[in-house]
């Protein structure tokens, strides 16, 4: 690593004076409040601070002359900054969620277990909000990527507007969740007789009566997986861009050569471009993966509360902040997070390997 | 080519059903805020407004979110630009510059994107009083961008990892360095994954609630708070609050409209294809 | 392709900072000494409420003009983002200056989290020992030491109908509301016959627990509710009376609409009595601003013929009360600021002045009547003759861990067939979250 380290004292007198300043700045900064009319600029003044020190040190790294060290240091601040707000505060909550904390003074008296076993063994919300959102996990992911896979492949038809098609479908996702879900709340309304409204009133009007349905009032679990729609509404869109540039970037020769072999354009999608869009899936499955474990707002917005379609971000909230039961609340929390893990952290060990071998 | 047409009216067929219903909240949204407030209804969800358009609905709603859409451009443009600079670079090293451990750091870094926000507002609080960053918008930028690191290290290697390292190889020749190899060849071709996903990131800040409530004090509240406001405690009116949540929804909608090409071309050059 | 990107980010930023620019100014920056500001924090967002704290402030700006009132109101609907915010900046030790709080039992964790002070020499200096009601100040102090500042008083048993739907269906409300919950079951059923739901219902996010604890006090009369409140409970949770509620409640729900759980809150439940869907609504006063007001604030129904009201069932010379408080704070940045707000909070001109707009009724008992709705006008004198309890729904009779609890088994008792097995495994819950997050001692 050192093995060509090269002493330059011009460098080493900008990287001193560089960091210096920076340093001088931060105490500065912190220490006395700086106005420009009537803009703060402490935190402005805290953050160039921090840069300047930083590209003394990166000016001192760079007299390695090592490339590895050179990329470690390049990739320290957003290191640094994961260790912290992802590693530290996940640590954290797991200290909390082992310690006695209700109420609102901190009280970090250890407490084992306990918070955990609670959970498992004597709190039937727990069991709802464990069976919810494997229901809401499987729907929303299952139903996006069906949707947004059907929806590029009609799209690669090559039909004229193609483009508009595209924004109806991507536009969704600029509405913020608690809006999705008050709308959808009105649409499926499960209201019968004579106030019949939402969508069950358009299925009347149509005649389809034998369509009108309770919706997300549903027994258990089918109605939890009727929360999925404005998921799906929301984010099948942005699968199908996942999709679409997936398929738009297999060449079209490949399909050229399968359909003179006489494939027909079912077994050129079966055979051919299916498979090759796995990576695409996958990637999807993180993202949307990683929405479906955390949902809340569209929950709240959409279930008003109702217990029978809580989830663990509702219920983590709920004990947090309304009963003011930190080390529960943690616990929830770390859970959420261990869920993650078992589901996530096998691909991406996959993931690793097959790169490594490669 | 007569089975090619009837086919092709098939599909259209499907997409423009596919359309109407991805349509139809929005045109509930947009029938909603036009209504006078005795008329918002279940019952009446479908009918068109009396007496004309309630264009108040929108005025209204734009004046309560005016004073804080000046906060969310001026917090979510450096964050869309810093953070796909950032990952950017990231992505450039962790798949260029592969050393041991490199493979765990950027899968300890992407596990990052999983952590339930809400079970950590507390420690993040403290800490960002802590480095005296709290109450103010580069605080919640720069929360938002480390936040962002693992989603934009993920797609920026993977599209990365899509160009061959040939071209870095001739450049190195060239005796370009490490830095010099980014700026000048990497960069440059790294468009289509920008836009993806300054997209991507844009949109996430934009309709971000929690932390923008959180971190930031009244005075430099963003879009979303002022949006949420507007359901008070007691009566909400909805016709107002669905004018807004449109108004809000616009500068979302205009980068897709505008950049909406380039995130597909950013997608199609293979930025998420994992 | 990438110039072309730069170009459009120009627009767009263009077209955005235009926009921005050309509403109102942005909200100006508090001025550069932090030493004159005033950072409040509450949930009035709404109409009617935003109107009455601006009305409070432009008295406090008038008064104490060296002062900068910051507003921090974070709305409480979706998510109940208020409590949150304030939870985390406490926990993390930025106090705002004042914060609204509910009196009673959801200040005292404040209280004895150490983040409040007591108010004896503020309550001393403004002779609010002689204005407020006796009933309110003992709910509001710990041994004698009061720790809020009440600003208003709101009803919640309060039973809204529809009178055409009532005499379409040939039903009559006794003089004074009715008796007893089997009284209006018996209303019900004709109601029922004529093809209306008698007793609208909203979502479960607060409505359900509304309901349920004005079914209880109805059953249970206004001494055993308290007494299920009190160190030690002296009404058993496990005792035949509570058993009697619950199975009022779980009958009273067979009289609601079938959509309740999926309504967007109360106000579509309180519109299905104004619509003629319904004959009954249960809610808190704050719905008759919503049934009166003009347009766009409210339905712009007239009392009497269009709407009506009476206390719920069986509570009859009872006032369920919630009030909202602010409170003073340990630790924040501006302590003289704090007192001076409580100073307008607690005066008469600001509770006159906020009130009328807000729907609610003084905390005080010397405001100004002329300047209320005839219903406000019937409350007060009802607060001043009625016997007094706390509303468990917004935090007056229990701490907020031990409600929350309350609501988690109230939610799976909604979940499930509300049957008589239902009922004593709901019983049982409540038993045991008055031993595991009541204060004391439970039968």
């Amino acid at each position: 690593m050192f093995r060509s380290f090269r002493f330059r004292p011009r460098q080493l007198i900008l990287a001193a004076i560089l960091m210096l300043v920076g340093l001088a700045g931060l105490f500065y900064f912190s220490g006395t409040d700086v106005r420009l009319g009537t803009t703060d600029l402490t935190s402005l003044g805290l953050l160039a601070g921090g840069l300047i020190f930083y590209s003394g040190m990166l000016v001192i790294v760079a007299m390695f002359e090592s490339e590895t060290v050179l990329s470690i240091a390049l990739l320290l601040p957003s290191i640094v900054a994961v260790a912290i707000f992802v590693y530290g505060f996940i640590g954290w909550s797991i200290r909390v969620s082992l310690s006695q904390w209700q109420g609102l003074l901190p009280d970090y008296t250890w407490a084992g277990l306990k918070q955990y076993y609670n959970l498992f063994n004597n709190d039937p919300r727990f069991l709802i909000d464990v069976r919810n959102t494997a229901v809401f996990t499987v729907g929303f992911i299952l139903g996006c990527l069906i949707i947004g896979l059907g929806l590029a492949i009609l799209l690669d038809q090559k039909l004229k507007g193609e483009a508009l098609f595209r924004g109806i479908f991507l536009f969704p996702m600029s509405i913020s969740f608690i809006a999705s879900g008050v709308v959808w709340a009105w649409l499926m309304n499960p209201a019968t007789g004579d106030r019949l409204t939402g969508i069950n009133m358009i299925f009347h009007l149509l005649h389809l009566d034998f369509l009108i349905s309770l919706w997300y009032t549903n027994p258990q679990p089918w109605g939890m997986a009727f929360t999925v729609i404005p998921a799906v509404w929301q984010l099948s869109g942005f699968t199908m861009a996942l999709y679409l540039g997936g398929i738009r970037s297999i060449s079209d020769d490949l399909r050229e050569a399968a359909r003179v072999d006489g494939a027909t354009e079912f077994e050129i999608y079966r055979y051919i471009i299916l498979p090759m869009l796995q990576p695409v899936t996958l990637s999807a499955v993180i993202i949307l993966g990683h929405m479906s474990l955390k949902i809340f707002d569209l929950i709240v917005a959409l279930g008003k509360q109702d217990i029978r379609l809580d989830v663990p971000g509702i219920y983590m909230w709920d004990t947090t902040f309304k009963a003011d039961n930190y080390a529960q609340g943690a616990a929830i929390g770390v859970l959420m997070l261990v869920s993650v893990a078992i589901l996530v952290v096998p691909y991406l060990v996959q993931n690793m390997r097959t790169e490594t071998e490669i | 080519m007569n089975r090619r047409a009837a086919t092709n009216a098939l599909f259209y067929l499907i997409l423009i059903a596919c359309a109407i219903v991805f349509l139809l909240p929005i045109y509930l949204m947009v029938l909603t805020g036009f209504k006078p407030f005795n008329e918002v209804d279940l019952k009446t969800m479908w009918s068109l407004p009396t007496n004309g358009l309630h264009i108040e609905n929108f005025i209204a709603g734009y004046q309560q979110l005016a004073p804080n859409l000046k906060n969310s451009l001026m917090m979510v443009i450096p964050e869309a630009v810093l953070s796909s600079l950032l990952g950017s670079l990231n992505g450039y090293l962790l798949s260029k510059w592969k050393f041991r451990g490199s493979n765990l750091l950027f899968t300890l870094i992407l596990f990052g994107m999983f952590i339930p926000y809400q079970s950590i507002l507390i420690p993040l609080v403290m800490f960002m009083q802590f480095i005296k960053l709290y109450g103010d918008l580069p605080g919640l930028v720069l929360v938002h961008i480390i936040y962002g690191i693992p989603i934009t290290t993920l797609i920026f290697r993977n599209y990365y990892a899509g160009i061959s390292t040939e071209i870095l190889e001739a450049g190195r020749i060239d005796g370009a360095s490490l830095i010099g190899l980014y700026r000048h060849i990497m960069l440059p071709l790294s468009a289509p994954s920008f836009a993806v996903v300054i997209i991507w990131q844009f949109t996430q800040a934009w309709n971000e609630f929690l932390f923008a409530v959180i971190l930031t004090n009244q005075s430099h509240w963003p879009v979303t708070v002022a949006l949420n406001n507007l359901a008070g405690s007691q009566l909400v009116q909805w016709n107002v609050l669905m004018a807004a949540t449109l108004l809000a929804a616009l500068p979302t909608l205009l980068v897709y409209i505008f950049l909406g090409r380039f995130f597909l071309r950013g997608l199609m050059a293979g930025a998420l294809k994992g | 392709m990438s110039k072309k990107i730069y170009g459009l980010f120009a627009v767009i930023i263009a077209v955005a900072t235009v926009l921005s620019a050309c509403g109102p100014a942005a909200t100006p920056t508090p001025a550069a000494s932090a030493g004159g500001q005033v950072e409040v924090f509450s949930w009035w967002v709404g109409p009617g409420e935003a109107d009455g704290l601006a009305a409070m402030v432009k008295i406090f700006q008038a008064q104490y003009p060296s002062e900068k009132f910051v507003n921090a109101a974070v709305a409480g609907g979706a998510g109940t983002n208020a409590q949150a915010v304030l939870a985390t900046r406490l926990a993390a030790g930025d106090p705002p200056d004042s914060w609204q709080a509910h009196a009673g039992m959801a200040t005292f964790a404040y209280a004895n989290a150490k983040q409040i002070q007591p108010l004896d020499d503020f309550y001393a200096k403004n002779n609010l020992n002689s204005v407020f009601p006796k009933s309110l100040l003992g709910l509001i102090s710990i041994n004698g030491h009061p720790y809020s500042v009440p600003v208003n008083i709101h009803r919640s048993n309060v039973m809204w109908y529809n009178p055409k739907v009532l005499q379409a269906a040939g039903v009559t409300i006794p003089s004074g509301g009715f008796a007893s919950w089997s009284d209006f079951f018996a209303a019900c059923d004709k109601i029922k016959a004529a093809g209306k739901t008698c007793l609208s219902l909203g979502p479960e996010g607060f409505t359900a627990m509304h309901l349920w604890e004005n079914v209880m006090i109805g059953t249970l009369g206004a001494d055993k509710w308290s007494g299920l409140w009190t160190t030690p409970a002296t009404t058993d949770w496990n005792g035949a009376d509570v058993k009697q509620g619950l199975a009022n409640y779980a009958t009273a729900l067979s009289y609601t609409n079938s959509d309740a759980s999926t309504l967007s809150d109360w106000q579509p439940a309180s519109k299905m009595v104004a619509d003629g869907d319904a004959a009954f609504n249960i809610m808190g006063d704050w719905a008759y601003g919503y049934f009166a007001n003009p347009a766009p604030n409210g339905l712009a129904l007239k009392p009497h013929t269009d709407f009506d009201w009476t206390p719920t069932p069986g509570t009859q010379n009872i006032f369920v009360f919630l009030s909202d408080s602010f409170v003073l704070p340990v630790g924040n940045k501006n302590p003289q600021g704090t007192l001076d707000w409580l100073t307008v909070a607690a005066s008469k001109a600001g509770q006159e002045a906020f009130n009328p707009l807000k729907g609610s009724i003084c905390a005080r008992t010397d405001c100004n009547q002329s300047l209320f709705s005839e219903y406000s006008q019937n409350a007060a004198k009802d607060w001043a003759s009625n016997a007094i309890v706390g509303s468990l729904t917004h935090e007056v009779v229990s701490n907020p861990a031990w409600k929350t609890q309350i609501d988690t088994d109230l939610k799976l008792f909604l979940a499930s067939a509300h049957d008589a097995a239902a009922q004593a495994t709901f019983q049982s819950a409540l038993a045991a979250d008055c031993k595991s997050k009541g204060a004391g001692a439970c039968p």
